[in-house]
């Protein structure tokens, strides 16, 4: 099986730029994988995500994703990627399920129609089912965006990127500005959906204790990896003892 | 359903469903009219409209019609800098649609909301009475939809030299406003002054008010007096307009994102 995501020699130079905001990253994460990348502000976390997700050109260098190559298939990466952004991208003036109907046109998911009850009883089934699993009533799907908590907005992003039942999700922040309830019911849910659809996770955040649970971490500074692997292995590479993730990391962009 | 089609609905129906919910924007959508018809074509045609030899008024009202689908379409284009600002153009640039797609179903919205808001407009004309035929102005809107979808090609080459929000409330003001004199919305501009000449003929706008005032007044005695080109040879002009703007605004936007 070809990787979920495979990243050679990626290098991004901003028009302007004097260097390199993502300097020659390479990795790879295997289909199911929870990943997460991490490093301090500017780092290259979100251009490398921006990159993968085809909004942005690289300026050398390859990445495939799903199987598909970023530059050449991006029309195809994109029927294959969900992405929670570090901003929330909802339009606060659409109620909370015109969101997702919205982006369910968009993925061509079911036919647009003008009110939720003229949609396809399929797409009321789904949106009710995800809606239930995070824990949104009904009257949430009829509230405006703007007069939804944070956490509940985070929650119809969530709703709104598993629509399209997408193989890979990347996750750029996704808790930044959450309670901490609203963070430990996320992980929640995003926990039982990867074991249920195998879902592929890439995460970036600067809450370490998020990607403890990680198959692998991958720590990037001034745009380069600087380390590689599980975090029980970078934390015996880097201290030589068992310690918290936090020490590793500060200890790693510290040396870098 | 055809995944193009579809998205194009739902960004068409995303303008339309944020117009009906926006009363700031609808109640600022009568005022202009209400400015240039009330009180500036009411005050031109009781002091100089009778040596002119036609009815200011409804020369004015015309030239609101058309002005209001024109610039109502290009200013609701322009939104997608809000969006891009406000983080949400990246739900539409992620989903596995083209840029070309997202400008086309913003072109088709706009068009809609600026025939919403024209209904606005109309009530106007029948609230201050204007002498209007008005079975030829209802024949000759439909007609309107010319203007609507050229004043959106104008707004995709405004927009994707725009940064930002700011510079979009910055820019915009200062290439519509003048189009409104050198359209002439309410002044006549058969006879200018060379450098006004020049640039009435070059403004884009000049070709929406004159192709609707030509189909509204084909036929009629005043016709001569108001009409610069006849409604065919405003159609060429807009049409070639329209190509090169669409195609130089959607190359711009398309990749300016993506080559940062």
């Amino acid at each position: 099986m070809p990787p979920a995501i495979s990243v050679t020699n990626l290098v991004k130079r901003y028009k302007k730029a004097d260097t390199n905001a993502v300097d020659g990253v390479s990795f790879t994460v295997s289909p199911g994988e929870f990943f997460s990348l991490l490093g301090p502000n500017g780092a290259g976390k979100t251009t490398t995500l921006s990159i993968l997700t085809t909004t942005l050109s690289p300026t050398s260098g390859t990445a495939q994703v799903a199987g598909f190559d970023v530059v050449k298939d991006s029309h195809r990466v994109r029927q294959k990627v969900g992405i929670i952004f570090q901003n929330p991208s909802l339009d606060q003036k659409l109620t909370a399920e015109e969101n997702i109907r919205f982006h369910a046109a968009l993925y061509n998911l079911y036919p647009y129609r003008p009110t939720l009850s003229m949609m396809p009883a399929a797409y009321r089934r789904q949106v009710s089912e995800l809606t239930q699993v995070l824990g949104l009533s009904p009257s949430d799907l009829t509230q405006p965006v703007a007069a939804l908590s944070g956490g509940m907005k985070r929650k119809l992003e969530i709703v709104r990127s598993l629509m399209h039942r997408p193989q890979i999700l990347f996750l750029d922040e996704p808790t930044s500005g959450l309670d901490p309830k609203s963070r430990r019911d996320l992980w929640a849910y995003l926990a039982q959906i990867r074991k249920k659809d195998h879902m592929t996770i890439l995460l970036t955040t600067h809450y370490l204790e998020e990607a403890e649970s990680s198959d692998n971490i991958c720590i990037i500074n001034r745009g380069k990896v600087v380390a590689l692997g599980p975090p029980a292995k970078l934390k015996k590479d880097f201290t030589g003892r068992h310690t918290s993730l936090e020490d590793v990391y500060l200890k790693i962009i510290a040396d870098t | 359903m055809n995944s193009d089609l579809n998205a194009i609905i739902a960004i068409a129906a995303r303008d339309i469903t944020k117009l009906l919910r926006d009363r700031l924007r609808l109640a600022f959508s009568l005022l202009f009219p209400l400015i240039f018809i009330g009180i500036l074509g009411a005050s031109l045609q009781a002091n100089v409209g009778q040596s002119l030899g036609f009815n200011l008024l409804v020369f004015t009202f015309i030239g609101v019609v058309a002005q209001t689908l024109f610039q109502s379409t290009a200013s609701g284009i322009i939104s997608l800098v809000t969006d891009r600002d406000t983080d949400f153009a990246q739900e539409m640039f992620i989903a596995p649609i083209s840029r070309y797609t997202i400008i086309f179903g913003k072109i088709i919205g706009e068009s809609a909301v600026s025939f919403l808001l024209l209904f606005g407009v109309l009530a106007l004309g029948l609230i201050l009475q204007i002498p209007l035929d008005w079975p030829r102005l209802i024949l000759v809107l439909p007609a309107g939809l010319v203007a609507s979808l050229f004043g959106g090609a104008f707004g995709v080459l405004v927009m994707s030299n725009l940064s930002g929000v700011q510079s979009a409330q910055q820019v915009f003001p200062f290439v519509i406003f003048p189009q409104f004199f050198l359209a002439g919305v309410f002044n006549p501009i058969i006879n200018l002054p060379p450098v006004l000449y020049i640039l009435s003929r070059i403004a884009p706008m000049t070709y929406a008010v004159d192709f609707m005032r030509g189909l509204y007044y084909l036929g009629r005695p005043e016709y001569s007096k108001i009409v610069l080109h006849p409604p065919a040879v405003d159609l060429a002009i807009m049409a070639v307009y329209f190509t090169v703007m669409l195609v130089i605004g959607t190359r711009l936007f398309v990749s300016r994102d993506r080559n940062r």
